[in-house]
């Protein structure tokens, strides 16, 4: 009796020791300083766009900095009003395209992903290494091969081209992240199920799909971005007209070649920004579990 | 035969879609970008389905790999980039661990509002890149950036950060580094996370300082994550094209051997594909090798831990 409440007593003053109250004083306020000066460095340029988001774009590029001057909702009005080109078409191109890759690019990466954690087939190898090889081409060099094999596809111009081409740079870090996602789910499980009389599709959509939403809302984060923020294929391989541009593309109507309209360029950003944030917001907390896994494990 | 796709015809059924998007979309056309580098491609000479023009260009050896290979400074001058190059990347992946270690390490400790820091920490991931390169530029402006206007507040010179000196690389890498520390630090708090604690109490019983704990359990802890977000973010940076060619544009100071590739693919009117798809080889080749040495080195040293 007294032996056990004497090393519950040990374990209790060591735990004690990684808590917040042992720490000196000086040490909190450092850590704290480090945590606030980084927050600052990481926020401060956003902070600065949505500014400049507000000023008129004579008012943004004076040289005596201010928070405000002559702030306004004029360029965020001009920008929703449609002066500015076909901002709202832009947006729901960018969606569509966005939304749709992160489906076809995850269900895709979920399923290798998954054949890859669970079953030993022959060329799993060859197919991990390509994954890592297809990651170092640049793609920028395969925009004319492509071009040429979407114009075959009968897929050169439209969304689902653009789409598919996005999947291919999103596909093979996402499937190796839930690669590593699924080895942490124990194998006992998809036994059970085996068991239980479902087959081993059956078992990937309703026993392990659900345990793995942070890999899952990981890579949808992934995906998405990847999609979102493009530039050069999408300047490649959307045609030209206006309104199948998407945001990235249309948003260079900002940048002329002698000036850049810095006050609407920054209104617009803070509206493309915002729905990156908001998934990103919705997946930030599953995001240190899902990440991990992947990498400890890739 | 009958046995074998018994065995295995759900596995390949998983992965059969992956399989078949990434043959049609990557490796053709990198077959296809091989070819075209033992050829003279080029705008003038490629096929064009729109107004119905047969290919003209023709085999030239491995002349195209000889001139970008001489270091010729109308082929993009090979061996000073491929040097910018690996400046930029090791310099920009140092800081990105570095710091991304840094602050994982302070978000690991119990501290008030980790969950407020760690939001805002991460918010440079979730902003699109393109989005942060015009930020950035903006503030980096000579005339009107903050950047310059804070130096010039404090008294410290106040140089041209994106004009043709070094300091232009300086500042490209600054972004990318701002742009790649969120990724490194998630990584590597759950590397810390899956560190048991028990191994920082028996470290501390047998009197190591923090820094023997930090040289003895956390980094050894950390090994599997570092090495596979270590070789991802050489691989990524060393390809990294939006950030550069936004922000700095097509700049000699900034270059680096995806942006030339871009410019030769885009500029002007030849629009060299046979060049830029060398370059694409070359550089493919060059990770190649890296990664190769890197996973032996890894492979030797794991027998030290």
């Amino acid at each position: 009796m007294t032996l056990d409440a004497s090393s519950l007593q040990v374990v209790r003053a060591t735990d004690r020791r990684l808590k917040r109250s042992d720490r000196s004083l000086a040490a909190s306020i450092g850590l704290h300083a480090g945590l606030i000066i980084a927050s600052l460095v990481a926020v401060f340029p956003v902070f600065w766009v949505l500014v400049t988001s507000f000023k008129p774009d004579a008012r943004a590029v004076e040289t005596s900095p201010k928070l405000f001057n002559e702030s306004s909702l004029d360029n965020y009005t001009r920008i929703l009003g449609g002066e500015k080109g076909a901002f709202l078409t832009w947006f729901g191109n960018s969606v569509l395209i966005a939304l749709l890759t992160t489906v076809i690019a995850v269900f895709l990466s979920a399923t290798t992903g998954y054949a890859a954690s669970r079953f030993r087939f022959p060329g799993k190898r060859s197919l991990m290494m390509s994954f890592l090889v297809v990651q170092m081409f640049p793609f920028a060099v395969l925009i004319v091969p492509l071009y040429n094999i979407l114009i075959a596809l009968g897929l050169q111009g439209t969304s689902i081209g653009l789409v598919l081409v996005y999947c291919t740079t999103a596909v093979p870090f996402c499937t190796y992240m839930l690669k590593g996602y699924f080895d942490t789910i124990p194998t006992d499980i998809d036994e059970a199920g085996r068991v239980d009389g479902l087959s081993p599709f059956g078992v990937f959509w309703r026993l392990v799909m659900p345990l793995a939403k942070p890999g899952l809302a990981v890579t949808s984060f992934y995906a998405f971005l990847t999609a979102w923020g493009e530039v050069a294929f999408a300047s490649a391989f959307l045609s030209a007209a206006d309104d199948s541009k998407t945001l990235a593309v249309g948003l260079q109507v900002f940048v002329q070649q002698n000036r850049t309209e810095w006050g609407h360029l920054a209104a617009a950003s803070i509206l493309v920004a915002i729905p990156a944030v908001i998934v990103f917001y919705l997946v930030q907390r599953f995001l240190v579990t899902g990440l991990s896994s992947g990498a400890v494990k890739g | 035969m009958r046995r074998f796709l018994e065995r295995h015809w759900y596995a390949y059924a998983m992965v059969l879609p992956v399989v078949v998007v990434i043959a049609v979309l990557v490796l053709y056309p990198l077959a296809q970008g091989v070819f075209f580098t033992f050829t003279n491609i080029n705008e003038a000479n490629i096929a064009n389905p729109v107004l119905d023009r047969p290919a003209t260009y023709e085999g030239v050896g491995f002349k195209n790999y000889l001139n970008v290979l001489s270091g010729d400074s109308s082929y993009g001058a090979f061996w000073g980039t491929l040097l910018r190059t690996l400046i930029w990347t090791f310099g920009c992946v140092f800081f990105h661990y570095t710091i991304g270690l840094g602050l994982a390490l302070l978000l690991n400790r119990e501290v008030k509002g980790r969950t407020l820091y760690r939001v805002l920490l991460i918010l440079p991931w979730a902003v699109p890149a393109f989005i942060s390169a015009f930020a950035w530029k903006y503030m980096f402006n000579a005339q009107y950036g903050i950047i310059n206007q804070l130096l010039r507040a404090v008294g410290l010179p106040d140089p041209v950060w994106l004009g043709q000196s070094d300091w232009a690389l300086f500042a490209v890498i600054v972004v990318n580094v701002w742009l790649g520390v969120p990724f490194m630090m998630v990584a590597l708090l759950g590397g810390l996370q899956s560190i048991p604690g028990d191994l920082y109490e028996a470290a501390e019983m047998d009197g190591a300082t923090p820094w023997q704990r930090f040289r003895n359990v956390t980094l050894p802890g950390l090994r599997s994550v570092s090495s596979t977000v270590i070789l991802l973010g050489i691989i990524w940076t060393f390809n990294m094209f939006p950030v550069i060619y936004l922000i700095a544009g097509p700049n000699p100071n900034t270059r680096i051997l995806v942006t030339y590739a871009f410019e030769r693919f885009f500029s002007g009117a030849s629009r060299d594909y046979a060049i830029a798809s060398t370059y694409g080889v070359l550089i493919l080749s060059v990770l190649l090798v890296f990664a190769t040495v890197y996973r032996r080195a890894l492979r030797k040293q794991g027998e030290v831990w």
